[in-house]
């Protein structure tokens, strides 16, 4: 085990996976000679030489779709874009494509692409670097998504997205990049999509949080405790799609009570879809409605005042979680 | 009708400005005639033309039948296009292209039986319903695809000459997309990628001269397509694509400079498609003498006759490879009749891949009151059975006469436009709705 930092844990997935497996490549705006904007890809282009390391034009639909091509040429692609933001640029190579591909044309054909990109607020970059649009990807049958929160996860479900034969959305944080945590240096560390990891045990009040909200809903389990004697099991998702249900349901049957916390939108998010499958599938456990947090429906402000007052927080954690409790039947 | 003042604007300009000379505006693609290839060769070419052209032509009749449905793009006048190009491929070469291409699978050696079935929606289809006459794909053959979003294959094309360069293989791809898709922002991204990395690719602009319903120089401020790419590093040459051998030559050499040389080109070849965009255009845009006058220099007929007239073949060859291909197409349609209905319990089916590591959820089956993750549809409660039997019935005859009765059916005035002579009435509606989008 050695101590890492998450962009460090990514690189050393990639490059890991890229010694392993000749027909890994990366591509990506500045992915190479700039190496990576958020610096992920530090190093690689030493390592690896300018075939499999490629920097690209700004032309993000044609980069992912490239990829898939180079998918379905039989290449296992790693995508970076620069951020979440930029994605939407690529939504059609991504949907009516990466996703569409192995479906309709009867499962002749597979596209092992891994799409990579950094979302999330906090650095005061407005309404076009700071979004969190999980819930998008979340929605799109024949994409899996995946969503780290530590470096160990990181390193852990890129390798596996690089090895899986499906299309893979793998959402940084870019708040995250720099957080530190022990993680494996066995070249096999590789987690499972579709498992959850439960960060704290308690039996009062279940709070799912992902990405960097897996942080904020961990800090909430704290004060629950030590000011208000609420003991919280804390439940990070890891991947939505597959999403580890069962361990979500196991949870709210034990403690009654649920906490949803995200740092995208309310409408259609990642919450409103989980709200909608504990009540339909643990109604009975359930003692109080099902509660979210999530970033506030807006663009995302620049003013640094403004933009930490549309964050989710743990403050609005704890009071969710108490009033879910205050609201017991 | 918020386009009927454009269309007359369009209708006048037609025709003088493209006529169907070969030259069609640019003055480049006529040359001295192209050398007659082998017997055997010309036969072979013949003999694809025709198979697909009977093919469109049963496609649509079955299509007024409603045994097929969705959207239908016949590609009746472009077939020297698509037989001249795949004739000059190699096997392990790849081909991709739009959402009408059953020719261009037939061309690369799909069985017409596994097309037709695709557009009847049946298991024996070449995605095994899942794609429909937009869709058609076939690994094997490396045809990679039929796409339904315009210009949505270029970049995808850049990745397979890629996937080619990475590995060392000097196959190339050939990308065919239409005159439309050189609007779109791919055409510049990926003409710029292409050439950057000098992949084998050759991009085969078919220019029909009308994006859907909008003519060449209303959608296009540079009408010389071959010229459209060349800023960016793709240069292009232009032929005379109702020429099948004139499309065997060029594409030749320039699937030869993607191998070779690595230099990714264009080639613009005109054609004509007799045909609405799909099934469902009243072709208010463009008159019935403009049609004619493109019919007149049928691929396949014009090639008939100067392999009759030059001796290789007789008249009664050509009326007996006529009736190969009505007997080709015909047995298609019969398979396609007799290939059972896709399995209900197969609706998740290639969705994923499941690997054995992973215990998630993939997808989520909400359609019944006991929700199950869909990729255990096979062993979903009965309930869900039920469920997905009565929603398949909505597919049947009777529900489809009832969605009729409700007037929920296309105007069968806008069906059929100034098409092909020979053209058949509609049998009768299908109850779906045939609105165009892309």
């Amino acid at each position: 085990m050695a101590v890492v930092r998450m962009r460090e844990a990514l690189r050393d997935a990639m490059a890991e996976e890229m010694r392993r497996d000749e027909s890994v490549f990366l591509i990506g705006e500045d992915v190479g000679v700039f190496q990576g904007a958020f610096k992920v890809s530090e190093g690689l282009l030493d390592e690896f030489g300018e075939k499999r390391v490629r920097d690209t034009p700004i032309s993000e639909n044609t980069i992912v779709g490239t990829g898939v091509g180079a998918a379905m040429g039989g290449l296992r692609p790693i995508v970076e874009i620069m951020t979440v933001n930029f994605a939407l640029l690529a939504m059609d190579m991504i949907v009516n494509h990466a996703a569409a591909i192995p479906y309709m044309f009867g499962g002749q054909v597979r596209v092992p692409l891994v799409v990579r990109m950094p979302g999330g607020g906090g650095h005061q970059l407005g309404p076009t670097h700071s979004h969190s649009l999980e819930a998008m990807f979340l929605q799109i049958p024949g994409l899996l998504v995946a969503c780290p929160s530590t470096p160990a996860d990181g390193k852990g479900l890129l390798k596996a997205a690089i090895r899986d034969d499906n299309p893979v959305i793998f959402i940084e944080h870019e708040s995250l990049y720099g957080s530190r945590g022990e993680v494996p240096d066995d070249d096999d560390h590789v987690l499972n999509f579709g498992d959850a990891a439960i960060r704290r045990e308690g039996g009062d009040v279940t709070i799912v949080g992902l990405l960097r909200m897996a942080e904020t809903a961990d800090k909430a389990a704290q004060t629950l405790s030590h000011e208000h004697g609420v003991e919280s099991e804390v439940v990070d998702p890891r991947t939505l799609r597959p999403l580890d249900l069962d361990t979500i349901l196991e949870s709210v049957a034990k403690t009654n009570h649920v906490v949803i916390v995200e740092e995208g939108w309310p409408h259609g998010g990642v919450g409103a879809n989980l709200a909608a499958l504990i009540q339909g599938q643990a109604f009975d456990h359930l003692d109080a409605p099902v509660q979210r947090v999530t970033g506030a429906d807006v663009p995302m402000p620049y003013s640094k005042r403004l933009e930490q007052a549309a964050m989710p927080h743990s403050e609005h954690v704890v009071s969710a979680a108490l009033a879910s409790l205050e609201g017991s039947i | 009708m918020a386009q009927s003042k454009a269309s007359s604007t369009a209708k006048k300009k037609s025709g003088a400005s493209r006529s169907a000379d070969g030259k069609a505006g640019n003055g480049k693609a006529a040359g001295a005639k192209p050398k007659l290839p082998s017997k055997k060769e010309a036969r072979g070419l013949l003999q694809r033309m025709m198979i697909i052209r009977r093919f469109e032509e049963e496609a649509g009749r079955q299509y007024q039948k409603a045994k097929a449905g969705g959207f239908l793009h016949l590609a009746i006048g472009e077939e020297a296009t698509i037989v001249g190009t795949t004739s000059v491929m190699r096997d392990d070469d790849y081909l991709i292209g739009t959402y009408r291409t059953h020719g261009h699978a037939i061309a690369r050696g799909t069985d017409p039986k596994r097309v037709m079935s695709e557009l009847f929606g049946r298991e024996g289809g070449t995605s095994g319903g899942r794609g429909g006459s937009m869709h058609i794909f076939d690994l094997e053959r490396r045809f990679m695809g039929g796409y339904g979003i315009v210009g949505g294959t270029l970049p995808l094309a850049a990745g397979l000459g890629l996937a080619s360069d990475y590995k060392g293989e000097d196959s190339v791809t050939v990308c065919m997309f239409g005159d439309g898709a050189t609007n779109t922002g791919n055409f510049g991204e990926t003409m710029n990628l292409a050439a950057l990395w000098k992949l084998p690719v050759v991009f085969l602009v078919e220019n029909n001269l009308y994006g859907m319903g909008t003519s060449l120089e209303r959608h296009s401020a540079v009408t010389d397509l071959s010229e459209k790419a060349s800023c960016l590093g793709v240069p292009g040459e232009s032929v005379d694509g109702m020429d099948v051998l004139a499309v065997r030559e060029c594409v030749s050499e320039h699937i030869r400079k993607a191998r070779e040389n690595r230099q990714p080109t264009m080639v613009e070849a005109f054609t004509y498609r007799y045909r609405g965009h799909s099934a469902a255009d009243p072709e208010v845009y463009r008159e019935r003498e403009e049609v004619e006058e493109w019919q007149r220099k049928d691929p396949i007929e014009s090639f008939a006759r100067r392999l009759v007239d030059e001796g290789p073949l007789s008249e009664s060859d050509v009326e007996g490879m006529r009736e190969e291909a009505e007997r080709i197409v015909l047995e298609a349609v019969k398979f396609a009749d007799a290939s059972p209905e896709p399995d209900l319990a197969s609706l998740y089916d290639h969705l994923y891949v499941v690997g054995d590591q992973v215990p998630g959820w993939y997808a989520v089956d909400e359609r019944s009151p006991d929700p199950h993750p869909g990729e255990e549809e096979r062993e979903a409660g009965e309930r869900a059975q039920q469920l997905a039997q009565k929603g398949a019935a909505y597919a049947g005859p009777e529900a489809a006469a009832q969605r009729r009765d409700e007037g929920d059916r296309p105007d069968p005035e806008s069906a059929p436009g100034p098409t092909a002579p020979g053209t058949e009435a509609p049998e009768e509606g299908d109850g779906e709705p045939h609105e165009e989008s892309g």
